[in-house]
This record gives C-alpha cells, sequence and structure tokens, in this order.
C-alpha cells in the first residue's frame, strides 16, 4: 500500500476540523476553562479528594457532533473516519485544553476496534452513543509495555474474574465503563467492566494536569461474564500492539494542538507586551525562541499527519512512524511549555495566566504512553 | 516526491531517468570528489563535473521545466522528479548550483527576452558557471547595506567595489551582482546586473582559504568594471525586489532547484548510523552506548520530520500561513546537516582528531570535514539568526529588528 497525497486529508476532514474548531472555541475556550478548573489553586490542589469537574451537557453536545463515533467502525455504529480525521480531532481537543473524555473514548475505541468479537463490538457501540469508556491498562510500575498490566484474570463458569489494580487510568471518574487489560492463564485479554459493578473501586490521583482526571482503579473479584470479553486468551495483547500507533498518535496530536496554542498565545503576548519602549518581539532573544517553538510543533504536527496516514495505508510503517510523532511531540511540548512561561515574564508565573493550564497539560502528555527518549529506545530497535 | 503522486507522463519520465541515470553513470573518479559543488577547487574535478552536467542536460535531466526557447526542455513538473532521482542514486552534483539554483529563475523571471536566450542555454549545459555577487566584507547578512557602486557613463555601467564569499567565482563565466546605484535610498538605491568574470577587465578574483584548509570561494574586486548596460537585470532602482527573487529560491524549498545529485540527507543518515554500528566505544561499539542511540533516534526523527514537514507544505488544509514551511527549509537543513556531523564526530570519538590525508580517519575524514563545512551553510545566504529573523516578522508578525 501506499500513502496518499494530502495524508489523505480531505473535504469531509477539513469540515470536521473547522467545525471542532469553531465549536470549541464557542463552547470550551479560556473562560470556560478557567471557570471549570482553575478558579481557585486551594480547591484544585488542596482540597480532601482532587476535584474533577466536567461540563456533562457539552460531552452530550459532542455526542451529537459524533465525536465520540468517529474512529469507531461503521459496523458498530460508528463512522468510521479515517485516522487523519481523529488526529485532526484530538488535535483541536488539546488546542483547547478540553477537558473530556473525548481524547479517552478515542484510545478506548482505537483498542477495541482491533479486536473482532461480539463483546469489543457492543462496546464501541456503547462508546459511540456516548457513554464514557476509559483504557486501564498500565501497572504502579509506570510501564507502557502493553504486556505489563497487574490485573489477573481468572477463568470462571461464566466469563472471568478480575482482581488487581490498573494505575494511570485516564478519565476514570467521567468513564461508565473500563476497558481492562488483565492477565490469564493463557496471556492477556481485554474485558470491559462497568464502573458501577460490584469490586470496583476508583482511588483518584492528585494529578499535575487540571484538565485531566486520572485514577487507579482497583479490581476486587470482579465478575466478568462472557459476553463482555473482548479480546480472549492473549488476544488482547496483540490487540494493544496494533493499537499502539493509534494511541501515540492521538496524544501527539493533542500535543501539537496545545503547542499552537502554546506558539499563538504567546507571540501575541510579545506583539503587545513592552519594554525598553519596544514590544518584546523586536528582541531576538525572544523572537528566535518563538520561532524554535514554530519549528518544533510544525515538525510534530507533520509526524503527526505521517503516523495518521500510515495507520491508516501503510500499517507496516505505523509504529514507526508513530513513535517518531511522540518522541517529537515531546521535545516539542517541553520546549513550548518551557518558553510560553518564560517569554510571559512575572506573569506567566501566575495563577492567573492561563498558560500554565496548557503547560501542565504538556506537562501530563508528554509521559502518556512513554515519553519521548522511550520513544527513541522503541525506535533504536526497529533500525 | 518518490512517485506516488505522478501523473502518467511524469511516472514515465521517472522511469526514463533511473533507466539513464543507471546506464549514464560516471566512473568514480581517481580524485577525491567534494561534498557540495560550492567546496570544487581544482581544475581536474570541474572538467569532470561540467562534462557530467552537459551529458545530463542533453539526456534532458537538467532544465527540464524551462521553455525550449530558452534551451530548456518545456516540461512542467519534470525537473523535481529528475533532480529527486539524481540525489536517490547519488549520482556526483550538478556543479553549476548557483547559476541553476538562483541565476537561471531570476533571470527568467526578471530578464529581457535577449537576456534569457543568450544566458539560459549554456547555464543549463554548465558550459558556462555562474557565481553570486551580493556578500560583502562590510555587509555581512545585511543585503541591503551593499556598497559596491555602479556608475551610469552613458550605455555602460562603471563598477568599483568588493564582494566575497563568492562560490565558484574562481570557474564564473558570469556573476549576478547586486550594485548600489544611488546612496540616497538603501533599499531603492539598488540595480541588478550580469557581470562579465573571467578574464574581464577590471575584474580580479583571489581564493579565500576556508576554516576547512581548502580553498573553493573568493573574494571578487571591481576596480572600473565595464559592463554595458544591456546585462542590467529588470529597472534601475528594483535591484532590491529582483534579488528577493533570487532570495526565494536560494532559501526556498530545495525540491524546486534545478539541480539534483550529491548526497541526500538520508544517504547521510544511513552513513551515520552505519558508522555508529563499526565505531569501537567501551568495548562495544557506539550504537550499544544508550546516549548515542537516543541522539542519533533525535536525528532520526528530525531527518523523517524535514521529509514530513515539507509534504505537509503541498496540504493547503494542513499550512497555516503560506510561507511558515517554504521560508523554514534553509534553516532547517543546515542545522540539520550540522548537528548530524557533530554527532558523527562524537560517534567516531578520538578517531576524529584525524582529518583529511589521515588513511585512518573513518570515512575519509569526511565527517571532520562535514562538520567545518556545515558552518559555511549556516552562515551563508542569511545566517540561522537571520533565518529566525525573518521567520518571526514574515510569518508570526513580531516587530522588525531592522
Amino acid at each position: 500500500m501506499t500513502q496518499p497525497r494530502n495524508f489523505g486529508f480531505g473535504e469531509d476532514e477539513t469540515i470536521l476540523r473547522d467545525s471542532a474548531r469553531k465549536f470549541l472555541a464557542d463552547h470550551a475556550g479560556v473562560e470556560a476553562l478557567r471557570r471549570l478548573v482553575a478558579r481557585d489553586h486551594t480547591v484544585a490542589y488542596e482540597s480532601a479528594v482532587p476535584p474533577a469537574p466536567w461540563d456533562e451537557t457539552l460531552w452530550q453536545q459532542m455526542v451529537e457532533l459524533g465525536w465520540s463515533a468517529l474512529a469507531a467502525p461503521e459496523r458498530a455504529g460508528g463512522l468510521g473516519m479515517k485516522m487523519v480525521a481523529v488526529a485532526a480531532l484530538a488535535e483541536e481537543a488539546g488546542r483547547a485544553a478540553l477537558v473530556s473524555p473525548l481524547v479517552t473514548a478515542l484510545f478506548a475505541t482505537c483498542a477495541l476496534r482491533e479486536c473482532d468479537t461480539p463483546a469489543a463490538t457492543a462496546a464501541l457501540r456503547r462508546i459511540a452513543g456516548g457513554e464514557a469508556m476509559a483504557l486501564a491498562m498500565t501497572n504502579d510500575r509506570g510501564s507502557w509495555a502493553v504486556e505489563d498490566s497487574d490485573v489477573a484474570a481468572a477463568p470462571s463458569a461464566d466469563g472471568a474474574e478480575l482482581t488487581g489494580t490498573a494505575c494511570f487510568v485516564q478519565d476514570a471518574r467521567k468513564a461508565r465503563a473500563f476497558v481492562v487489560a488483565a492477565r490469564g492463564p493463557a496471556g492477556l485479554g481485554l474485558y470491559v467492566v462497568d464502573a458501577d459493578a460490584p469490586g470496583v473501586t476508583v482511588l483518584p490521583d492528585r494529578v499535575i494536569d487540571l484538565t485531566r482526571d486520572q485514577a487507579r482503579v482497583r479490581l476486587a473479584g470482579v465478575r466478568v461474564g462472557a459476553d463482555r470479553i473482548a479480546a480472549a486468551g492473549d488476544a488482547g495483547a496483540a490487540a494493544l500492539r496494533r493499537a499502539t500507533p493509534a494511541l501515540l498518535t492521538i496524544v501527539a496530536a493533542d500535543m501539537c494542538g496545545a503547542g499552537e496554542w502554546q506558539l499563538q498565545t504567546t507571540t501575541a503576548y510579545a506583539q503587545v507586551r513592552k519594554q525598553f519602549d519596544r514590544p518584546l518581539g523586536f528582541f531576538q532573544a525572544v523572537k528566535h525562541p518563538l520561532v524554535n517553538m514554530m519549528l518544533a510543533v510544525d515538525q510534530a504536527r507533520s509526524l503527526v499527519y505521517n503516523a495518521a496516514c500510515a495507520i491508516d495505508s501503510e500499517p507496516d510503517q505505523a509504529e514507526r512512524f508513530a513513535r517518531m510523532a511522540k518522541a517529537s511531540a515531546g521535545d516539542m511540548a517541553a520546549l513550548c511549555s518551557g518558553r510560553s512561561v518564560q517569554l510571559h515574564g512575572g506573569i506567566g508565573f501566575t495563577w492567573e495566566c492561563d498558560v500554565h493550564l496548557w503547560f501542565k497539560r504538556q506537562q501530563h502528555n508528554q509521559l502518556l504512553f512513554g515519553d519521548a527518549a522511550y520513544q527513541r529506545a522503541r525506535l533504536a530497535a526497529l533500525e | 516526491m518518490d512517485g506516488r503522486r505522478d501523473t502518467p507522463e511524469q511516472a514515465e519520465f521517472r522511469e526514463y531517468c533511473r533507466r539513464w541515470l543507471r546506464e549514464n553513470r560516471p566512473p568514480a573518479p581517481a580524485f577525491r570528489l567534494p561534498e557540495h559543488a560550492i567546496e570544487v577547487m581544482t581544475e581536474e574535478q570541474r572538467t569532470y563535473l561540467c562534462a557530467w552536467q552537459k551529458k545530463c542536460y542533453d539526456a534532458g535531466l537538467v532544465g527540464a521545466d524551462y521553455p525550449k526557447a530558452y534551451g530548456g526542455g518545456g516540461h512542467q513538473g519534470f525537473q523535481r522528479i529528475a533532480s529527486w532521482e539524481m540525489s536517490a542514486l547519488g549520482v556526483p552534483y550538478m556543479i553549476n548550483v548557483i547559476g541553476l539554483g538562483m541565476a537561471a529563475p531570476t533571470i527568467l523571471h526578471h530578464g529581457t527576452e535577449e537576456q534569457k536566450r543568450r544566458y539560459l542555454p549554456p547555464l543549463l549545459s554548465g558550459e558556462e558557471i555562474w557565481c553570486q555577487g551580493f556578500s560583502e566584507p562590510g555587509a555581512g547578512s545585511d543585503l541591503a547595506g551593499v556598497q559596491t557602486s555602479a556608475v551610469r557613463d552613458g550605455d555602460n555601467w562603471i563598477i568599483n567595489g568588493h564582494k566575497v564569499w563568492t562560490s565558484l567565482a574562481h570557474f564564473a563565466s558570469w556573476m549576478i551582482l547586486l550594485a548600489r546605484h544611488s546612496s540616497a535610498d538603501k533599499y531603492n538605491g539598488l540595480t541588478y546586473f550580469i557581470t562579465p568574470i573571467a578574464g574581464a577587465p577590471g575584474v580580479t578574483v583571489r581564493p579565500l582559504i576556508k576554516i576547512t584548509g581548502q580553498t573553493g570561494f573568493n573574494e571578487v574586486l571591481f576596480e572600473d568594471a565595464v559592463i554595458p548596460d544591456r546585462l542590467r537585470v529588470d529597472e534601475v532602482g528594483k535591484g532590491w525586489q529582483v534579488a528577493m527573487t533570487t532570495l526565494l529560491h536560494e532559501r526556498g524549498a530545495a525540491e524546486n532547484a534545478g539541480s539534483g545529485g550529491g548526497q541526500s540527507v538520508e544517504d547521510r543518515l544511513a552513513a551515520l548510523i552505519a558508522l555508529a554500528k563499526r565505531m569501537p566505544r567501551n568495548g562495544g561499539t557506539a550504537w550499544d552506548d544508550p546516549v548515542i542511540r537516543d541522539r542519533l533516534m533525535q536525528i532520526v526523527v528530525r531527518v523523517e520530520g524535514f521529509r514530513q514537514v515539507f509534504r505537509r507544505a503541498r496540504v493547503g488544509a494542513l499550512t497555516d500561513h503560506p510561507m511558515r514551511i517554504p521560508l523554514s527549509s534553509k534553516l532547517l537543513i543546515s542545522e540539520l546537516n550540522q548537528d548530524m556531523a557533530a554527532l558523527a564526530l562524537d560517534i567516531e570519538g578520538a578517531f576524529a582528531s584525524l582529518y583529511l590525508g589521515d588513511e585512518r580517519a573513518p570515512d575519509g575524514a569526511e565527517w571532520p570535514l562535514a562538520y567545518l563545512n556545515s558552518y559555511g551553510i549556516t552562515i551563508a545566504a542569511g545566517t540561522s539568526e537571520i533565518q529566525r529573523n525573518i521567520l518571526g516578522e514574515r510569518v508570526l508578525g513580531l516587530a522588525k529588528t531592522k
């Protein structure tokens, strides 16, 4: 197979991207974001249970726009859109620092669509219909290798029984259900577990990123019926491996949108803020880092679209290109975050200035599914 | 770029280029062939490379997109294919890089009919070598600071001044010259000329010794050199605008330049990885060192990023500002090459101390040489600092440094 022109980015994808940008600007702009997460630092960082506020009405509107169904195949009630469309939407989510289970729903969708079972199709149908679902696959050692789940699956008469804790689960308190990676006698399978099922406890983490909700999900003998086993035996590991390029690409796309916001916001500030009788941007010590941010965003964005396009049309190259995209996005995010605060000067160091929200989101994004150095180590193994 | 978007005619031309290049690739010369045309210093290198360019031109691989009336092939969208295939096969480069990349597009855009008919055919065939007279000792990257004077004298112009860093001037028949006809206006006081070099009265070419210890660029002195008005390009006072056309090509996307061949960035990357896998380090190879491996992978990501950035530049919906990507090309590739060479030296370790002529030098000391030479590219045609100013001002809309 060959890579199409335009990264496969056509009219449908452009319309989706532009309408998403407008919708999020209208409904999830900076003001809304501040009302939601940043009003008070004591609430954010000092309350007994960390808050996880989100706008469920907004989520329902996004569901009506088809965003939760975007990546699901048509057989499961989804729109079956190309990965470049998914990346374009994730990019807009990052630009808006969107607080929503959207990206997590896309993760779960990408894992489930690699499982060819009625249980997976049923779960995809639920996500497409607007039930938030999260992927629970990481252990308490922070390993991103797909096989490393600490949850054990014991076969039972009518399905399986899950015991153990999944860590670093994104949007855990927004999710109605989890796609849990669990190890059984045959290997790693994927199991769909409702958040309110007996034996499930969600233990919220305190997280640096105010736009994120993360938790440990403890499973104590949770019973899963056969009709909820999305990938049996060791099929789950293979499904997660196939889904990995998509997971990496979605996070990297979010980072690119956030990076572009950091670039534009900091540039705008450098145009209006004056020092020594000149706009800040007059000085090369300010101009050059802004250009470096732009170059970094452009490289990461191009690699994200390349990875998305490879997932659609050149799957044997997808992992390589997706790891490049996540590595590039990781370095870009670190640069854009650091410079966005630094170039804002004193105000950039305050709670009042919006840049901290994106700074922390990037910080979180950088480590999701492995940081830049991790991606490069995996890349070297492919060389 | 590599054939996936070709029309049937382009696909056929690409096949032809591949076949022709495979069958006509010249035997490697007994002498060392420099990595870039602007490093060519000896007569034997010149003779070899000019013959190769002529052969490629006769076969239709050079000047493919120029009109037939001016010695071109009369096609559209063929040159980037020929150039790509030349680079992909790593055949010797076209020696007339400044002619093909800068003089020819400028003359095509601004020149008179007579100028196009006279100068383009021997430029494309490599029979006449071109150089570029923009830089001056006192001006640096401030191009409009040009002081070389052009004084009108009837149908002639009298040129006096001093140009520097002039690559290929020692072989050049012609120069594209930016000169000042009026000191009243920094920008509108400039006029653009075609100037004879080889053997022209009042013109002295002196080689400069580079940081590498080699020659390859020069200073050019004009002392009452006389050139006829018919060699003026565009109107008096339009020199700055014409120079911007030249710079757009010099700084713009490399694939539109009419020259190909030489080592591609992908070839250099492959050589770099091969180097790491064979250079000794701590009882293993450099490749076994996780820090080296991480830095190599940073380069791998940047090389792919460079390719994909320019792939994205062609997709209107995925570009935010029309000049955002094209203007960054020179900056990106020059710094990428510099960082690759710097990493190669770290990979070589103690062996990086060995230079040209030492038989134990890895890869014939190409990497230390490339590292030294890389600074020529991050300085020439506007330093990396100037490139960042241009991007900041034109694309991000920041206040002008000027």
